[in-house]
Parts: C-alpha cells; sequence; structure tokens
C-alpha cells in the first residue's frame, strides 16, 4: 500500500514530484530469522512520515534498508531518484536508534565531523554547527566536550549533526526517545520547521502521539510486515466513527433504530456509525421519542486504528514499550 | 560531474582520511598517547632490571668454590698456580680454597653434606691429584686441576712458573663467524621489536574499535561513509600514531646511542646495509601492524563487550606468538620450505622478511613480498569490513550475542565473506 499524500504542484520539475522514497517488496533475513517481510513504502517529498510499530518489529532493519547501510534480500528501493541510497548518501541525514558521539569532543567538532562525513569541509561543519547550536538555543554548549553535556542536550546535538549538511531527506530512528517533554516539543517543531523548508522527514516511533501530531502519512509495521501505509485520515477511517448517545427514556420504539452491535456503557449507547449516515437516525429517535440528552460523533484515534489494523498484541506491546520507557 | 560525485558517500580514501584524521588527533591529544610513548620504557626497565638481577643471581651461583685438602705446601702451591694461571686466562677458573683437615678427612662425606660453596675437593699430592666432584664438575674441572697440579709441580721442584709466549695481535674489523652471528642477533632483536611494537598497537586499534561501539557511534560511520573507509581510517590513523611514537623512541634511542659514544658501526652490518634496514623495517612494521589490526578489527567488530574482546582476541593474540616462533625458526633455515611457507604466509610475512633483510642482501625479494603483503592487507581490511556489514549491522542484535556465537559469527562471516553482493 502507498501513501497518498499531498503530491508537489505539477509543474515541478520531474525529480521534484517523484517520491522522496519508494521501495517494493523489501525482504531481509538474517540467518533463519524474516526481519522484514515485503515491505512497501512511498514517502512523497517534503512530508513527514511516521513509521509505527512495536520493537522488533522490522522498523529499524526497514529504515537501514533505505539508508543502504544493509542491502536488502529482495526488493527494490528508490531513494531521491537513485536505486542505490549510497549514490545520494550526501543528501540523506540519519539519526540511529542508539545514540552516539564521542565523549571527548566538543559538541560544535561533533557537529563538524558528522558534516565532514557528508562532503563538508571541517571549518564550514564548525560554522554551521555554532549558527544550528544557537538557532537551537544551545550556544553556551558548543565549547563544552560531550562528555558534560546532559543525555538529552547530546542527543539534541547529535540531532544536529544529522541535520549539519542541509539534507533533502532526515530519516530518524526512534528520536524522541530518551526526550523529556520539552526536548519532545522542540523536535516536534524542529521536525516541523525541517518538512516547511522542504525537507522530508522520515522517522520511525512507538509512541502513536508523536505520529498523529506530526505526519501526513505512516507505515504501520508489526512482525516484519507493513499491514499500512497510507495517510494518517486514511488510517482513521479504517475505524467508522463511534456514536455517544445519552436518552432520558430507557425503552420505546427508538431502540428499534439503533444498530445490533449498540451497547450500553453506564447512561451511554455506544455504537458505530451507520453507513446511512447520522442523520436518519436522528429522526428515528425523534420520532421514537427517545428523549435525546446528548449525541456526539467521536471519530476513531490512532491508537484505535493501530490497534484495528495491527492487532491487539502488537498494540500491547507498542503501549508496554511506551510505558516502560516514561518509567525509565 | 555525475550526481554520485557530488550526493554519493565520500570516495574510500577521502572517508578514510576524515575518519584517521579524527582518531589520531583524539589519540594524540589524549592523556593515553603520553602513557603510549612512555610504554616501551616499561619492557626495557623490566628488562634492564631482570638482566641485572639474573646476572647477580648468577654471579651467586656461580661463585663456587673447589676445596684443596693436601698438604699446606701442595695446597698454597695449588693456589698460587692457579691465581697464576687466571692471569692468563681470565677469571674462569673457580677459586681454590685451602681446607683444614685431618687424617679422618673424608671428601665424599663432605661434599654430599653441601657445606659451603665447595664443588669439588681435591686431595692426594701434586705428582697425584685426586678430584671428588659430581659428574658434571668432574669433566669440568679435570683437565684444569691437572693443568694447576703440574705448574705448582713444577713451581715447587724449583723450575719457576712457566714462561707463557707473548702472543702477537693482529686485528681485524670481523670474520665470517662474527658477522653471521651479528646478522642473527640483528634479525632476531628486529623481529622481536617489530612483535612487541605490532601487539601494541593492534591492541589499541582494538580498545579503539570497541570504545567506539561502546559510543553507538558506529552507525553514523557505517550509514555515512563506506564500512572499509571506516576500518581503513583507523588503521591508518593509529598507524600515524606509531609512526610519531617511532619518531620519539627513536631520537630518544639515537640520543641514547650518541651520549654513550657508541654508534651502529659496532654492531654487524644488516645484508641490506642500515639505511635500507631502517626503511624496511619501518615498512614491515607498517605493513605487519596493518595486517595484524585489520584482524582485531574483524574481531573487535563482533564483540560487543570488553570481555567478548578478550575472549575473542586471545586466540588471536596467541595465534600471533605462535605465527612470531614460527618467523624466529624460520630465520635460522634460510632457504628452506619453512623459511619460504613463513614469507607466503601473510601474519609472519613482514618478521621474515626483516629477518631476510639483516642476514641477505638481496632487495628484490622484498619488492615482492611488499606486493603481497599490501595485497593481504587489502583483502583482510575487505574481509573485516564485508564481515562487519554481514554480520553486525541487525538490528536489535547488536550487543546480545554471547561470545561463542560472535566467535561462531567470525568464522562463519570470515568463510562467507566473498559473497556479500554488496559494492
Amino acid at each position: 500500500m502507498d501513501i497518498a499524500t499531498t503530491q508537489k504542484p505539477e509543474a515541478a520539475p520531474e525529480t521534484a514530484r517523484e517520491p522522496a522514497i519508494e521501495a517494493r517488496g523489501l525482504v531481509k533475513r538474517f540467518d533463519d530469522t524474516l526481519a522484514v517481510d515485503g515491505v512497501d513504502i512511498i514517502v512523497p517529498r517534503g512530508s513527514i512520515t511516521g513509521i509505527l510499530g512495536p520493537n522488533g518489529a522490522g522498523k529499524t532493519t526497514t529504515l537501514r534498508m533505505l539508508l543502504g547501510i544493509i542491502d536488502p534480500d529482495e526488493g527494490m528501493r528508490r531513494v531521491l531518484g537513485h536505486e542505490n541510497p549510497r549514490d545520494v548518501a550526501r543528501l540523506i541525514g540519519y539519526l540511529p536508534e542508539e545514540r552516539g558521539l564521542y565523549p571527548s569532543m566538543k559538541a560544535v567538532d561533533a557537529i563538524a565531523f558528522m558534516g565532514a562525513l557528508r562532503g563538508l569541509s571541517l571549518p564550514e561543519g564548525r560554522k554551521r554547527g555554532r549558527e544550528l547550536l544557537e538557532d537551537y538555543g544551545l550556544r553556551h554548549a558548543a565549547d563544552k566536550q560531550i562528555r558534560h553535556l546532559s543525555k538529552g542536550m547530546a542527543q539534541i546535538v547529535q540531532l544536529l549533526g544529522t541535520l549539519v549538511h542541509d539534507p533533502q531527506l532526515v530519516i530518524l530512528d526512534e528520536p524522541f526517545s530518551g526526550l523529556d517533554a520539552i526536548n519532545q516539543g522542540k523536535l516536534e517543531v524542529l521536525i516541523r520547521s525541517l518538512a516547511d523548508k522542504g525537507v522530508t522527514v522520515i522517522f520511525s516511533t512507538h509512541v502513536i502521539a508523536h505520529a498523529e501530531r506530526l505526519c501526513e502519512g505512516i507505515a504501520i509495521i508489526a512482525g516484519g510486515k507493513v499491514p499500512f501505509a497510507g495517510r494518517v485520515d486514511e488510517a482513521r477511517d479504517r475505524i467508522p466513527a463511534q456514536v455517544r448517545l445519552e436518552t432520558s427514556a430507557n425503552e420505546g420504539p427508538w431502540r428499534a433504530a439503533l444498530p445490533a452491535s449498540a451497547r450500553r456503557s453506564g447512561k451511554f449507547w455506544q455504537f458505530p456509525l451507520p453507513e446511512s449516515g447520522i442523520e436518519p437516525l436522528l429522526r428515528a429517535l425523534i420520532d421514537g421519542n427517545a428523549g435525546i440528552l446528548s449525541l456526539s460523533i467521536e471519530r476513531a484515534g490512532l491508537h484505535d486504528a493501530f490497534v484495528a489494523i495491527a492487532g491487539e498484541a502488537a498494540a500491547a506491546s507498542l503501549v508496554a514499550t511506551s510505558t516502560g520507557e516514561m518509567a525509565a | 560531474m555525475s550526481v554520485r560525485d557530488t550526493a554519493g558517500r565520500l570516495s574510500l580514501w577521502r572517508a578514510a582520511y576524515v575518519v584517521a584524521r579524527r582518531d589520531f588527533t583524539a589519540i594524540l591529544l589524549s592523556r593515553a598517547f603520553i602513557f603510549f610513548l612512555l610504554g616501551p620504557l616499561f619492557p626495557i626497565a623490566v628488562a634492564v632490571l631482570a638482566g641485572g638481577a639474573g646476572a647477580q643471581v648468577q654471579s651467586e651461583a656461580a661463585a663456587a668454590n673447589v676445596g684443596i685438602a693436601m698438604s699446606a705446601e701442595d695446597s698454597a702451591a695449588m693456589i698460587e698456580a692457579r691465581d697464576q694461571l687466571t692471569r692468563q686466562v681470565g677469571n674462569v677458573i673457580p677459586a681454590f680454597v685451602a681446607l683444614d683437615h685431618g687424617p679422618e678427612f673424608d671428601p665424599e662425606e663432605v661434599l654430599e653434606g653441601r657445606e659451603g660453596r665447595l664443588a669439588a675437593i681435591v686431595t692426594g699430592t701434586l705428582a697425584a691429584p685426586e678430584l671428588t666432584a659430581p659428574p658434571g664438575n668432574l669433566a669440568r674441572w679435570n683437565g684444569t686441576v691437572s693443568l694447576i697440579a703440574t705448574n705448582a709441580a713444577n713451581s715447587a721442584s724449583g723450575a719457576g712458573p712457566p714462561a707463557y709466549p707473548e702472543v702477537r695481535n693482529t686485528s681485524v674489523t670481523t670474520s665470517g663467524a662474527s658477522e653471521n652471528r651479528g646478522r642473527y642477533q640483528t634479525a632476531q632483536g628486529g623481529q622481536l621489536l617489530l612483535f612487541l611494537l605490532i601487539m601494541l598497537l593492534a591492541s589499541m586499534v582494538l580498545s579503539n574499535l570497541v570504545e567506539e561501539k561502546g559510543n553507538k557511534i558506529i552507525e553514523i560511520l557505517a550509514a555515512a561513509v563506506p564500512m572499509d573507509a571506516v576500518f581503513m581510517g583507523k588503521l591508518f590513523a593509529m598507524l600515524a600514531i606509531s609512526l610519531v611514537g617511532i619518531v620519539v623512541w627513536g631520537s630518544v634511542g639515537t640520543a641514547g646511542l650518541l651520549m654513550t659514544g657508541r654508534s651502529l658501526s659496532e654492531f654487524a652490518n644488516p645484508g641490506v646495509g642500515w639505511p635500507l634496514f631502517f626503511t624496511l623495517g619501518a615498512i614491515y612494521f607498517g605493513m605487519g601492524y596493518l595486517l595484524l589490526g585489520s584482524v582485531f578489527l574483524a574481531v573487535g567488530s563482533m564483540a560487543a563487550t570488553v570481555r567478548e574482546v578478550q575472549t575473542l582476541a586471545m586466540p588471536v593474540t596467541m595465534a600471533q606468538v605462535l605465527v612470531f616462533f614460527f618467523a624466529t625458526i624460520a630465520m635460522t633455515q634460510t632457504g628452506s620450505a619453512i623459511e619460504y611457507a613463513s614469507i607466503i604466509f601473510p601474519l609472519s610475512s613482514p618478521f621474515a622478511m626483516l629477518a631476510r633483510a639483516a642476514v641477505d642482501e638481496a632487495v628484490w625479494p622484498h619488492v615482492i613480498a611488499l606486493a603481497w603483503q599490501a595485497v593481504c592487507v587489502a583483502l583482510f581490511i575487505h574481509a573485516g569490513a564485508t564481515l562487519f556489514r554481514k554480520r553486525v549491522m541487525k538490528a536489535g542484535s547488536q550487543g546480545s550475542g554471547k561470545s561463542s556465537r560472535s566467535l561462531k559469527m567470525l568464522l562463519s562471516g570470515l568463510f562467507s565473506a566473498g559473497s556479500d553482493k554488496r559494492a
């Protein structure tokens, strides 16, 4: 399945209209373990896409294949118009899940070194590094050794190192992991600002809230497969909206208008929005003297969609991972 | 210029330079570098102390006396004759001490009673001396006692001490035997120095990689530049560090030689001459280090913890010690199949060829050997990097393996490295 989010204007050049990432049928085995089993993903340029899934689902392996760190056993991938991601390595920024910096390096030098790995000269990398640190409110940390920074600050430094060479595509593996709430908020702002500049951002996460707030498209990955890839709205639409009804009358002819799946929870009736819409139902309730006290239509959240698509087990694992991380 | 040139990964050499520059600067500016420079002092100090202590112990152990239990006149004549002979031949004859003895004196009982430092006892007369000693000493001192007794008898009879003719000396700079012995000593010394330096550096590069894995930075490197470049960068950074060390150590050594008024001309001239020998020594050091370092890097890439590194590195270290002994044995068998085997086997080749440079004048074999070693270095680095890519970059599995699993991975990876389809 493809993620079909807003495309660039038709007047844009051919390369700009090409998706930033197009992968079909990616398969990766490690010895006897099938880590990724036929993943299809299309990520439009300039979009923010989240890869959602519990630990061990195959997120990191998928990202590593898209980056060219490892090659798929089967399938094709096209990144920024090239079949070999290594041919556009300097246009990509990557933040791995396992954060790492040299403890004895100064923050600005760490950023410059990461830029040098992507072709920037050291002086240019240092200059841009200072600018980025200043923009991010970390000017005071520029000349401090990494070992003297807090874990969150070091993580931000690494993220800035990922961006120092002005990449067109930024791939972030669990970027929110290990950050406090304030820095998570800052990171969300940063990701949005990247997308505003036309940078394509793809990140993996097991925290649904981040994907829900940031992403236009998501790919749900579980057990090495992608049961859903598309717009967030489409994922939500997999589950019909829920009607929540409170009536003054307990019994009456109006009860026949409720669908068979309606369940009573306290003083409320809950049931999926009928395919015929809300108006025929409203009419039947009024005509049947239900005495409507309140009626609301609640659209399904991404979590409900995830449960519906990936299954209860994957959702439980996702929640357990998130809860464990928050507790830590 | 293609998109790949401007947007693709850095070239192998440029990427290796970026990695090497960082490592070189980081190590050079670290406190550990001071310890690295001081490193050779420790084995030298240990060797000097151990040598001094050993000599002292040997000297003490060798200070055995020969007891003389003859008549008072004979004993005095024997001791006088011994002292006179010692002045001619040097301090190779044990000291003679006169023993108090009565008619009941039993030399066997005295020796077996392990009294004092007596190694042998001479009884009887000057005309018929009798030597009592353990079998080894009997064989060694029989002739000496006979000679000394003859001289003593001559002196006692009034014939006076023997007139030893004065030998006229003609000095030559060397001889075939001493040159040969000196060259082998140079070869052995060169091999030992090479081995110690290579082991020191290979361990350092291994620690460096483990630290890198601990810092979790390896994936950033792997994503940005070819893994071969990471390995090459690390190896060449450490090589550059070692060259700095060699310059420092060489300068200190030269200064030491000059201060003690000695020069290289006192030592046996190597087959290829000192300048080329030093040059080849530096090159073989580089090759040997790159070969062993790349093996250690492959091992390091397999290991997730320091304990795993120790477990995996130990067999490699032991194997390298065996390889060193192999090259040492091969050195003494010039032109044999063993020597050729040690030259062809990549890990022993630098040692074997350095030894050859010390004992043989031919230069062309070094050209061929260096070319072969360069090919092996490239193959080893590529195999190590391939192994790393194939076996280590598994999501979620890094650091979770047991040592036995890592070793299995290392072996299976080595044998399947060539089948990786990655460019």
